[in-house]
């Protein structure tokens, strides 16, 4: 029993139904902790003061932004190298996942910025490389949207999605270079001296993982739609032939 | 390979208006930023290198669906594709052709334009090395965006959306140096940026593009 097993969909449709409620429920939970815990139990930030909460929303939703993105990059490089469906139909179905997490830390940052820096926007190297990677993800959705033959699409949006990587990647070390920056250093690193004071740092890594669990369950749940979509496609095609 | 490239730019000479098109488009859009931002000439040398580097983006972006498409729609890209030359030559070909009919007259005509915007006397020279290192690269990364939309009717809106993310590093880099050299500063730096973003996608860009170019025409 490996990994590739479940390229096939209904293996993949039965295993997904059956993780599906425990992921829901996991998720719904870590985002309440969490949620609730941080922005009622911890206290407020000595400079920040209030506004420091927006932190639980922000963090997580950026780095599922990003994480999202190399998701669908390890699945479309398995579909261009082993022709598994299942992994370009998860890819397709990420991509607005991921747009949306990109636009919640754009916008919960313009709100958190406006106290704290006095301003909603600024070109600063981590906010504008954040706005490229939500104008790749339009591209990639729009791409996938345009092409109406489903192998046609997967492959094209896959090659996309591999130059869209290093560009995206090449696009974060230029801005770095072009301007410098107002955004604070990282929240979270292995490094322990860098992180955030440890009363906010637990109850934004139970959001955190609210975060990834939901993204997981909004992927397998988008991607059974997407399977059965193609399978309704595929009886309605064999009808009319018939 | 040499065959294609002269067929490519007799083409874009004698089959009319491509040619002049983007050097004409370039024309207006600088023209028409004195008309947005006011006249002060101390304003519009400090926006000229960027004024002139997005110009010349944009009108290598409007020329792009004239690089692929004419052929896809006649079954030209069907017989280069089952020609003894590799389709990685022969988009490389493409794609230097659109240099020579669109960057490089975009290059040329730039310092001219540069009078209109009253860029500072220093920042000619860097703005023509910058332009000329950098436009290579555009029409590349564009070549790769038309082969990816080629398939599409009425692609030419998505292809913006798809490429002009793609240009981002291109014009940081190109635009600083320009800017840099109009300054009076050392462009050294962006420069070689600008070069090794222009020698990495001229040397891979090429792959990608003839990879999309065989499944659309599959």
């Amino acid at each position: 029993m490996s990994l590739w097993s479940y390229a096939n969909p209904v293996k993949f449709l039965t295993l997904s139904a059956k993780v599906q409620p425990t992921l829901w429920v996991l998720s719904a939970a870590c985002l309440c902790i969490g949620l609730i815990w941080g922005f009622f139990f911890t206290p407020d930030d000595f400079r920040q003061g209030s506004t420091v909460k927006i932190i639980y929303l922000h963090v997580p939703s950026a780095l599922m932004a990003i994480n999202a993105w190399f998701m669908m990059l390890v699945t479309s490089l398995i579909w261009l190298i082993r022709r598994h469906h299942v992994s370009a139909l998860a890819a397709k179905a990420a991509a607005p996942v991921g747009v949306v997490m990109t636009l919640i830390a754009l916008v919960t940052g313009a709100i958190w910025g406006q106290p704290m820096w006095g301003t909603w926007w600024a070109w600063d190297p981590r906010l504008t490389s954040f706005l490229i990677l939500f104008l790749f993800y339009l591209g990639y959705i729009a791409l996938w949207e345009a092409i109406e033959d489903p192998d046609t699409a997967a492959d094209l949006t896959s090659v996309l999605c591999l130059v869209g990587s290093v560009f995206a990647v090449l696009s974060r070390y230029a801005v770095n270079f072009w301007n410098q920056g107002l955004h604070q250093g990282a929240s979270l690193s292995l490094d322990k001296e860098e992180n955030v004071a440890d009363v906010f740092y637990f109850p934004l890594l139970v959001a955190i993982a609210g975060f990834v669990l939901l993204f997981l369950a909004l992927v397998l749940y988008r991607t059974g739609t997407e399977i059965r979509l193609r399978r309704a496609r595929a009886l309605m095609a064999r009808e009319q032939r018939a | 390979m040499r065959a294609l490239l002269i067929r490519d730019l007799s083409l874009a000479f004698r089959a009319g208006g491509g040619f002049g098109l983007g050097l004409a488009f370039f024309l207006i859009v600088t023209v028409l930023v004195p008309f947005s931002v006011g006249p002060q000439s101390a304003l519009l040398a400090s926006i000229a290198p960027g004024v002139l580097w997005l110009g010349a983006l944009l009108a290598c972006l409007l020329s792009l669906d004239r690089l692929l498409a004419l052929d896809f729609e006649d079954g030209t890209l069907d017989l280069l594709a089952t020609a003894p030359l590799p389709l990685e030559a022969a988009m490389t070909v493409k794609a230097l052709a659109h240099w020579i009919t669109t960057g490089l007259p975009l290059v040329l005509a730039a310092p001219v334009l540069g009078v209109l915007l009253n860029l500072p006397e220093q920042g000619y020279f860097w703005l023509v090395v910058s332009l000329a290192l950098g436009t290579p690269a555009l029409s590349v990364i564009g070549a790769f965006g038309a082969a990816l939309t080629v398939g599409i009717k009425r692609g030419g809106l998505l292809m913006s959306l798809i490429v002009l993310p793609l240009y981002v590093p291109t014009l940081i880099f190109g635009a600083e140096a320009a800017r840099r050299g109009a300054q009076d500063m050392d462009p050294t730096m962006p420069l070689l940026m600008l070069a090794g973003i222009t020698a990495g996608v001229v040397a891979l860009m090429p792959f990608a593009s003839a990879a999309v170019l065989r499944v659309n025409l599959r």
